[in-house]
């Protein structure tokens, strides 16, 4: 199957123009994001890769709204980014489930709009798509940290939002589970064909998943290469081009991958 | 944590036992050998409590104190949490009450008795708005608090889902604040508990802490005193226990330690 | 940052103004409705400050407070001293805090004040009768925070001390003790509170002296209203310096860390 989709090549979703960010605390200033200029597909997988600290998480949040930026513009759909907006939505880093609802309601946090039966459909469709069958009437803290972050995944997905961002949403996992998330997420997405916007620290993450891999620099963060990833899903990961493209992207880091 | 030594199951009700019976021997024989008149021994503040038991005053008197309590108190929660949950969410508006917070607070709810009875008179009003008073304070500072320290995370996730800023307040405000509400609640009824007692003592004509000064008034009755004084105990405890059953309701469960 | 977070705000007040704004009207209310009725028992602010000034005139001002000062200084200090240490050793021993724990929960919900016939019976009416009270007032909510202070500690501190060959001394003071301080720190700021409640009610009771006695002496002798609220306003603001001179704990450097669950 043909997945890889230049971003040209079908209609722009996400325009990021210039953007700058500086944050002000105890009177110090830092430069965070310096002259950021990006563009992702609508129906794109983006990557964006780059050390810890460097700004990652300042330009998700910049994007969906949370944090306006010093300078620049963000434009989603032609209109420029005010706040937050349904059609978007977060998976946060810091976990973003509620404690105080279960399962289901947390899924159905977004949709008090639906009547009843169409609500309850939804989530039960939800429920199902992330393997929570079983945990419907659970609370947060009854599963465990993978079933979470599916949860926290399914109540996004529940809104039906154009686009989905996703801050280092596999982070705090085990390796294992950490692997069959990524399929996971790549099996919604195909099905489902929202845009992706997925921020990690992880460069072999970043090479399975992405059409793209935006690798940013160190603070102040500049985009220093954006590098396509054109495998067809699945990927077999130790195929020539895959290793070549992880091998290329370590080296632009600066990091030979010999322990 | 704890040590990890793991008790018994018969330690479990013997030692708790052996604790208590030691203490009323101690009790005991303290009185025996100091050969006091004045003060009663544990037999007689059982015989205190039973006479108390039979005399019709001792319902209307706990029942009086209970009535105030909850008026005092229920005022309090209606007023201080939507009060506390407002000034936490609109920080200039909690700039402006703050100072006035500040310096009313600390003074003593019993300083207020001579300004209470002026306005009320001697009676039910006075005492109410006595432990209004000493629960207000608490209770709004607690939903301040809470307010406050909800996790940015919660209320970004909710605006993200495109909720009205009232319904942000309702529907993730709110129940992320609930568990440090319901502490603060519950340190409120402690000092409701503390401060009826103390104006049942000065303002009123019934209640257990009229009970208490009036027995020692009338005929130094210190069988009764102490006999009222654990009456005082065991009721504040059974508040106690009331307010923490809350803490394990389902939604509100996740912001407490529990242990076992 | 233009829309992160909270709504705009609804008053546009200058922030330096902010806290004086609501302050100053209700003062100046409580002024006219004053003048409005003459005649009045209540003092307006304006006699609130007369009495003020009586009371620094006649010397009793300072004594008062000297007086409430020194019983809350002794009855809150001794209960530090014993019900902190106390009540982290029955915290830690399991067996220790099954046996107490009845008898604590029984005795901690009395009301201090309730104790005023016995501490007139044993210590008479003065300071004993008072600094008795306000160690009751003070000593069972401390003994309880300390024991759920070190409950709360995580294993991996106690865990790591054991590993390092802590003897059970070493633990509490190394380990225990300042893993606990944050919690320990918010329980006295909560008992001092307690306490300067009770001092001013045991001083309307059981002694004759001190800002709970010069609040009840003012109206009992001739309805001297300014007096009173002159009182209630002192007792505020000393309220308020202790509550603030606890908070400065919670500043100092190696208490204020705190750990978060999970
Ligand atoms: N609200 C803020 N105020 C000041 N500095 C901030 C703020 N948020 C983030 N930073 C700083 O900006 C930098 C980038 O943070 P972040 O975007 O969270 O990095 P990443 O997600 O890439 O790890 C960090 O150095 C962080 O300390
Ligand atoms: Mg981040």
């Amino acid at each position: 199957m043909e997945s890889s989709v230049a971003a040209s090549a079908t209609r722009i979703a996400v325009q990021v123009e210039d953007v700058g960010m500086i944050f002000t605390r105890d009177g110090k200033q830092t430069l965070v994001l310096d002259n950021i200029n990006l563009e992702v597909g609508e129906g794109e997988f983006v990557c964006l890769l780059g050390p810890s600290g460097c700004g990652k998480s300042t330009l998700l949040n910049i994007m969906a709204g949370f944090l306006s930026p010093t300078s620049g513009t963000v434009r989603v759909g032609g209109e420029v980014v005010q706040g937050p907006d349904p059609r978007r939505i977060v998976v946060f880093q810091e976990r973003g489930v509620f404690p105080w609802l279960t399962v289901e309601e947390n899924i159905g946090f977004g949709l008090a709009a639906l009547d009843r039966k169409e609500r309850q459909h939804r989530i039960n469709h939800y429920v199902g798509m992330v393997g929570l069958k079983g945990f419907e009437n659970s609370y947060p803290s009854d599963l465990s940290g993978g079933m979470k972050q599916r949860l926290e995944v399914a109540r996004a997905l529940a809104v039906n939002p154009d686009m989905l961002l996703l801050d280092e949403p596999f982070g705090a996992l085990d390796s294992i589970t950490r692997l069959t998330m990524r399929r996971e997420l790549l099996r919604i997405w195909e099905a489902e064909r929202k845009t992706i916007l997925f921020v990690t620290h992880d460069i072999d993450e970043a090479v399975q998943l992405a059409d793209r891999v935006v690798v940013m620099s160190a603070r102040p963060a500049t985009i220093q290469q954006i590098v396509t990833i054109d495998i067809p899903h699945p990927r077999d990961l130790s195929s020539p081009r895959y290793l070549e493209l992880r091998d290329g992207i370590f080296q632009q880091i600066g990091l030979a991958h010999h322990v | 944590m704890n040590s990890l030594a793991t008790p018994a199951r018969w330690e479990r009700i013997v030692l708790p036992l052996l604790v208590l019976l030691a203490c009323l021997a101690l009790w005991y024989f303290s009185v025996r050998w100091t050969k006091t008149r004045v003060f009663p021994s544990p037999f007689e503040v059982g015989k205190g409590i039973k006479e108390l038991m039979h005399k019709q005053v001792l319902w209307g008197d706990i029942i009086d104190s209970l009535r105030r309590v909850a008026i005092g108190f229920g005022t309090a929660a209606i007023l201080g949490v939507p009060l506390g949950l407002i000034l936490g969410w609109y920080p200039a508006a909690n700039q402006v009450v703050n100072p006035l917070l500040q310096i009313l607070r600390p003074i003593s709810p019993l300083a207020w008795i001579p300004v209470t009875i002026l306005l009320f008179g001697i009676g039910d009003h006075a005492a109410t708005s006595l432990i209004f008073l000493g629960a207000f304070f608490p209770i709004v500072v607690a939903c301040i608090d809470g307010v406050s320290n909800v996790p940015a995370v919660y209320r970004r996730a909710g605006r993200n889902f495109g909720l009205t800023p009232v319904q942000l307040l309702l529907r993730v405000v709110f129940p992320a604040a609930l568990p440090q509400i319901i502490v603060g609640l519950r340190i409120a009824l402690g000092i409701a508990w503390l401060v009826v007692v103390a104006a049942e003592m000065v303002a009123v004509d019934s209640g257990l802490g009229y009970l208490v000064i009036d027995s020692r008034n009338s005929g130094k009755r210190y069988d009764l005193v102490v006999a009222a004084m654990l009456l005082i105990g065991i009721i504040g405890l059974c508040l106690d226990l009331f307010i923490r059953s809350v803490e394990h309701f389902k939604s509100v469960r996740w912001g407490f330690r529990h242990d076992s | 940052m233009s829309f992160e977070e909270k709504p705009g705000a609804v008053i546009k007040v200058p922030v330096w103004l902010r806290p004086w704004l609501l302050l100053a009207v209700l003062l100046v209310l409580w002024q006219i409705a004053i003048q409005r009725h003459p005649g009045q028992l209540l003092p307006g602010p304006w006699g609130v400050v007369g009495g003020i000034a009586d009371l620094l005139r006649h010397g009793l001002l300072l004594k008062y407070v000297v007086a409430s000062l020194f019983r809350v200084t002794w009855g809150f200090g001794l209960a530090v001293i014993l019900a902190v240490p106390l009540g982290m050793v029955i915290g830690w021993y399991t067996r220790a805090e099954m046996a107490l724990n009845p008898i604590i929960q029984i005795l901690r919900p009395i009301s201090p004040l309730a104790w005023i016939p016995i501490a007139i019976l044993w210590f008479g009416v003065g300071d004993l009768s008072a600094i008795f009270l306000i160690f009751l007032g003070s000593f069972f909510p401390l003994l309880l925070t300390a024991m759920n202070a070190v409950r709360g500690v995580p294993a991996v501190y106690v865990n790591a001390g054991r590993n390092f060959g802590l003897r059970p001394i070493d633990l509490f003071v190394r380990i225990l003790y300042p893993a606990a301080v944050p919690q320990l720190i918010i329980g006295l700021r909560i008992t001092l509170g307690i306490a300067w409640l009770v001092v001013v009610a045991a001083e309307m009771i059981a002694v004759n002296s001190g800002l709970g006695f010069l609040i009840v002496d003012a109206r009992n002798a001739g309805n001297r209203y300014d007096l009173v609220v002159a009182g209630m306003v002192i007792i505020g603001l000393i309220g308020l310096l202790l509550d603030w001179g606890i908070r400065s704990l919670e500043r100092v450097k190696s208490f204020r860390w705190s750990y978060s669950e999970e």
